[in-house]
C-alpha cells in the first residue's frame, strides 16, 4: 500500500471523528490505485473548517478552496477533464449552509463528483455555534438560549434536488465507511455521503449515535420511494433509529457527458 | 467632412436594434464608417428605445445629438427627438402610430399597417419598410439595400424585400447621403469584440451569469463555443461563476468571466482566492450607474477604485480600461496572456458605452498581440502532486502559519506587480492623441476616448488616455502630460475616480467635466463643456 501521508502536522483534536474519514479515504484511494486508477487522476477539493485540513494530510492533487465554495471548483475540474475522480470534502456549515446553492445545483446537474460531508452538526473551528443540521434548541455560543430553527434533512433535500447516489456513514465503523465511500466514488453521477462525524470538543455524540445507528439491509436503493422513506426515518432532530448505508442509487446521464 | 446621424426609435420589441444595425451596414456599404449608440430602458416590451446611427468618412467612436434624419415607429420618437433634427421635417413616421396634430404637419407619413397588409407580412417587418423608405429618402440606391438585406436577413428574405420595396417606392428623395470610399468592415458591438479578443488570447472557458451590460459577451461566446472548442457555462450565481473559473484555471485552462457591479461584489472573495492561490482569471467588468441596481441599462465609470481594490488582502489586480473596439480586442487578448504568465487575476473594465456601442471593427489596425504559452504543468501529471490553497501555504501548497514563510510568500506574490509593471513598459499603456504638442490636455479613460479625441482634434487639444490602470504606468503617464499647462479631466462619474487615482502619484488636474446621468457624452455636448473651460 502506498503511503499517502504528507509532511503536514495533524492538528485535529485527539478523538476527532475526522481521523476515521481520513483513514477510510486513504485506504480507499490506495486500493483504487492498486486496481490501476493512478493517483494523479484524483483531485481532492475542500472547503474551510476542520474538515478542510484533510487535503493537507493526503498526498494527492488538491484544491483547498474557501468556505462554502468547494463544489463549483470541483465541477469545473470534472468538466475540464472528465477522466479525473473528483472528491469534495465539506463540512455541514460549508455544504449545507454557506454553499447550499452550489450543492443543490451540482445535484441538479448530476455532475459526476463525490461529496464527503463531515457532518458534526456544530461549527468546530469557530468554537461551537449551531449549524444547518444541529437539532432544534441546540445551545451554541451564538444561540445561548437554544436555536429556534429545526435542522435540514440534507439527504431529503439532495434527493429532491436530483442527486443520484445518497449514503450515510458514521465515524464509528471504518469498514462500513470505506465501503460506502468507495461505492460513492465509483458511482457515475452526483454522489453524496453524509458522515455523522463527531466533534469531541464541542458536540460529542459518540454515545448517542452508537445507540441508534444500524446498517441498512434488504433495502432496494434503486427504488426512489423506498429511499425517500428510509431517508425520512430520522430527521436529524427527534429521536429515531439512524440508518447507515446506501439509500439511493440511480443511473442517469451526467452533466459533463452531455455538454 | 461627411457626417450623418440617423435616429430610429420605437417601442421595445419593434426591432429597433436590428434595424439600426442594417442601416449601419447600408451606410458602411456606401463607404462611410459607422458607430451606433443604443438607448433602451430595462424592460422587454413597450417603453421607448432608440438608436443613433452615425456615419462619417472618418473613423468615429461617439455619437452626436443633432441628427439629419429620424425614423419614427412610435409617437415617443417624434415627441422626444424631433428637436434633435438639424432641419425640421426630415423624418419618416408610421402614420398609423404617430399623430402630428399638435405640431406642423410635415415629415413623411407611411401607413405601415396597410403596406404590411397588402403583402401579408407580420408586424415585425415594419422596420424593413421604414428602411426602404429611408434609402429612397436619402438617395441610397435600391441595389445597396437589396445586397445588405440578402447578406443580413436569413428568414423570409423575399417578403422583407417586398415590404422594403413598398417603403422605397412610397418615399421621395429628401436629402442626399454622399457615398465615400472607406472599406467595408465588420460591424460589431464592444461585447462581441471583447469575446473575439479573448478567443485570440487563447480562451478555453468562459463562465458568466447574465448581467447588463456584458451579457453580450456570454451570448457571443456561447454561439462561438462549438467552433472554437470553448466551454461556456452559465451557473447558479456569480459566486459559482468565479469559483468554477478557478477550477478551470487550476486545470491550466485560460478562463474569463463577465459581470457588472453587483455580480462583481459576489465575486470578490473568489478574486482574492485567485490572488492567494495564484490562479489566473480574467474578469470582464461592465460598469453601470450604481449604487446597487442603479440605472441598469445605462452607462457609467464608477467602479475604477472598486476594481483595483476588490477582494481582501494585498495582491495584484491587473486592470485595464480599453477605449474603443481595437483596444478592446487587443487588451482582452493581452490581459488573458499576461495574467497567465504572472498567474494573477486581471480585470477588463468596460461600460455600457463600449460594450453595447457598435463599431466598424478593423482587425488590421490592431497592434500585434504577443502570445504567451505557459510552461507550467497542470493535473494530471504522473508522480506529481499539485496542490493549491486559499490559506497561506508553503511552496508545496500545504497550509502554513510560519511567520517567515508567510512573509516569503507574500513578498513572492507582490513581486508580480513589480515584474508586470516592468514588462508593461514595452506596451502602450497610455495613449496620446489630438494635438500632441498642445499644453491643454483632455484627460479621460475607458469609453470616453472616442468623444474626447474627436473634440480634442477639433479644438486643437492634447488628449491623454491611460488604458492600464493597475499597476499604474507612472512613467508613461508623466511623459504623456509633459509640458501641460492645463489638464481637464472628463469622466462619467460624480467624484472623478481617475482624478483621485492619479493624485496618489502626485498628478493633479485643473478642471473636471463629470457626467453621471447614465448617458454618454455626445460630441457637441462635450465640445460646449470644454470650450467653457478654455
Amino acid at each position: 500500500m502506498k503511503d499517502l501521508s504528507t509532511q503536514a502536522r495533524n492538528t485535529w483534536c485527539p478523538g476527532c471523528g475526522n481521523f476515521a474519514i481520513l483513514n477510510a479515504v486513504k485506504a480507499v484511494l490506495s486500493q483504487m490505485d492498486e486496481e490501476g486508477l493512478g493517483l494523479e487522476n484524483v483531485v481532492l477539493v475542500s472547503g474551510i473548517g476542520c474538515h478542510g485540513k484533510i487535503v493537507d494530510y493526503i498526498n494527492v492533487n488538491s484544491f483547498y478552496s474557501i468556505h462554502g465554495r468547494a463544489v463549483p471548483v470541483a465541477e469545473a475540474i470534472k468538466i475540464s477533464n472528465p477522466k479525473l475522480k473528483v472528491i469534495v470534502f465539506s463540512g455541514d456549515g460549508d455544504a449545507y449552509g454557506e454553499g447550499l446553492e452550489h450543492l443543490i445545483f451540482a445535484a441538479k446537474r448530476n455532475i459526476d463528483i463525490t461529496m464527503i460531508v463531515h457532518n458534526n452538526r456544530v461549527y468546530g473551528l469557530t468554537t461551537g455555534q449551531y449549524t444547518p443540521t444541529s437539532p432544534a434548541g441546540f445551545k451554541g455560543r451564538s444561540t445561548p438560549g437554544g436555536t429556534k430553527e429545526r435542522p435540514l434533512n440534507p439527504l431529503e433535500l439532495m434527493l429532491s434536488s436530483g442527486a443520484t447516489f445518497l449514503g450515510r456513514g458514521a465515524s464509528h465503523g471504518i469498514d462500513s465507511l470505506k465501503k460506502i465511500i468507495k461505492e460513492a466514488i465509483m458511482h457515475k453521477g452526483f454522489s453524496l455521503v453524509d458522515i455523522l462525524q463527531v466533534c469531541v470538543t464541542f458536540y460529542n455524540m459518540y454515545e448517542y449515535y452508537d445507540k441508534r445507528v444500524y446498517e441498512l439491509t434488504g433495502h432496494d436503493a434503486q427504488d426512489r420511494d423506498q429511499a425517500a422513506k428510509k431517508i425520512r426515518e430520522w430527521d436529524y432532530n427527534i429521536d429515531a433509529p439512524i440508518a447507515l448505508g446506501v439509500f439511493y442509487k440511480k443511473d442517469m446521464p451526467t452533466f459533463e457527458e452531455m455538454i | 467632412m461627411r457626417d450623418y446621424s440617423i435616429l430610429i426609435g420605437g417601442a421595445a420589441g419593434d426591432g429597433i436594434d436590428s434595424a439600426g444595425l442594417i442601416i449601419a451596414r447600408i451606410l458602411n456599404r456606401i463607404g462611410l464608417y459607422t458607430y451606433i449608440y443604443r438607448d433602451y430602458p430595462s424592460l422587454i416590451r413597450g417603453g421607448h428605445t432608440f438608436s443613433i446611427i452615425r456615419a462619417s468618412d472618418k473613423k468615429i467612436k461617439a455619437h452626436k445629438n443633432k441628427v439629419d434624419f429620424i425614423l419614427a415607429l412610435n409617437q415617443d420618437t417624434v415627441n422626444l427627438h424631433r428637436n434633435k433634427l438639424k432641419k425640421d421635417c426630415l423624418f419618416i413616421y408610421d402614420s398609423d402610430q404617430v399623430k402630428l396634430t399638435q405640431t406642423a404637419t410635415c415629415g413623411t407619413g407611411l401607413s405601415l399597417a396597410n403596406i404590411l397588409k397588402e403583402e401579408a407580412a407580420p408586424a415585425v417587418m415594419r422596420n424593413s419598410c421604414v428602411i426602404g423608405a429611408f434609402c429612397k429618402a436619402t438617395g441610397i440606391k435600391w441595389d445597396i439595400l437589396d445586397e445588405v438585406f440578402r447578406k443580413d436577413i436569413s428568414r423570409e428574405i423575399d417578403l422583407n424585400l417586398k415590404v422594403a420595396r413598398k417603403g422605397f417606392d412610397s418615399a421621395e428623395e429628401l436629402i442626399k447621403i454622399e457615398p465615400f470610399q472607406n472599406k467595408t468592415l465588420p460591424i460589431l458591438t464592444g461585447n462581441e469584440i471583447i469575446g473575439m479578443g479573448l478567443i485570440k488570447g487563447g480562451l478555453k472557458a468562459y463562465v458568466a451569469y447574465p448581467m447588463t451590460p456584458v451579457s453580450g459577451v456570454l451570448h457571443f461566446l456561447a454561439g462561438a463555443a462549438e467552433k472554437f472548442s470553448l466551454k461556456v457555462l452559465h451557473p447558479e450565481s456569480e459566486i459559482a461563476v468565479i469559483l468554477m473559473a478557478l477550477g478551470f484555471s487550476y486545470m491550466g485552462e485560460k478562463v474569463a468571466v463577465g459581470t457588472s457591479g453587483g455580480g462583481f461584489c459576489l465575486m470578490t472573495e473568489g478574486l482574492s482566492l485567485s490572488g492567494m492561490a495564484e490562479l489566473p482569471v480574467v474578469v470582464v467588468l461592465g460598469q453601470r450607474p450604481g449604487p446597487s441596481t442603479g440605472l441598469p441599462t445605462y452607462t457609467s465609470q464608477t467602479d475604477l477604485h472598486f476594481a483595483i481594490n476588490a477582494g481582501q488582502g494585498e495582491f495584484l489586480r491587473f486592470t485595464v480600461a480599453p477605449g474603443d473596439a481595437e483596444e478592446a480586442y487587443y487588451w482582452s487578448a493581452t490581459v488573458l496572456n499576461l495574467t497567465s504568465k504572472y498567474r494573477a487575476p486581471g480585470i477588463i473594465l468596460t461600460d455600457k458605452t463600449l460594450s453595447e456601442g457598435t463599431y466598424n471593427f478593423d482587425v488590421d489596425s490592431v497592434d500585434k498581440i504577443t502570445d504567451y504559452s505557459a510552461g507550467q504543468t497542470f493535473p494530471p501529471v504522473k508522480d506529481k502532486v499539485i496542490k493549491v490553497n486559499s490559506y497561506e501555504h508553503d511552496e508545496t501548497g500545504i497550509t502554513t502559519e510560519d511567520p517567515k514563510v508567510a512573509v516569503q510568500m507574500q513578498d513572492k506574490r507582490l513581486q508580480k506587480e513589480k515584474a508586470l509593471g516592468e514588462e508593461l513598459k514595452n506596451y502602450k499603456c497610455v495613449g496620446v492623441y489630438g494635438d500632441k504638442k498642445a499644453s491643454t490636455i483632455l484627460l479621460c479613460w475607458g469609453s470616453n476616448k472616442g468623444v474626447c479625441v474627436e473634440v480634442g482634434e477639433k479644438l486643437g487639444l492634447r488628449v491623454v488616455h491611460p488604458v492600464v490602470l493597475s499597476p499604474f504606468p507612472v512613467e508613461q503617464f508623466k511623459e504623456a502630460i509633459k509640458g501641460a499647462k492645463k489638464i481637464i479631466a472628463v469622466e462619467n462619474n460624480a467624484t472623478g475616480q481617475l482624478i483621485s487615482l492619479i493624485k496618489r502619484y502626485d498628478f493633479n488636474v485643473d478642471e473636471k467635466i463629470l457626467r453621471y446621468d447614465g448617458r454618454p457624452f455626445a460630441v457637441e455636448e462635450l465640445e460646449e463643456a470644454v470650450k467653457k473651460l478654455l
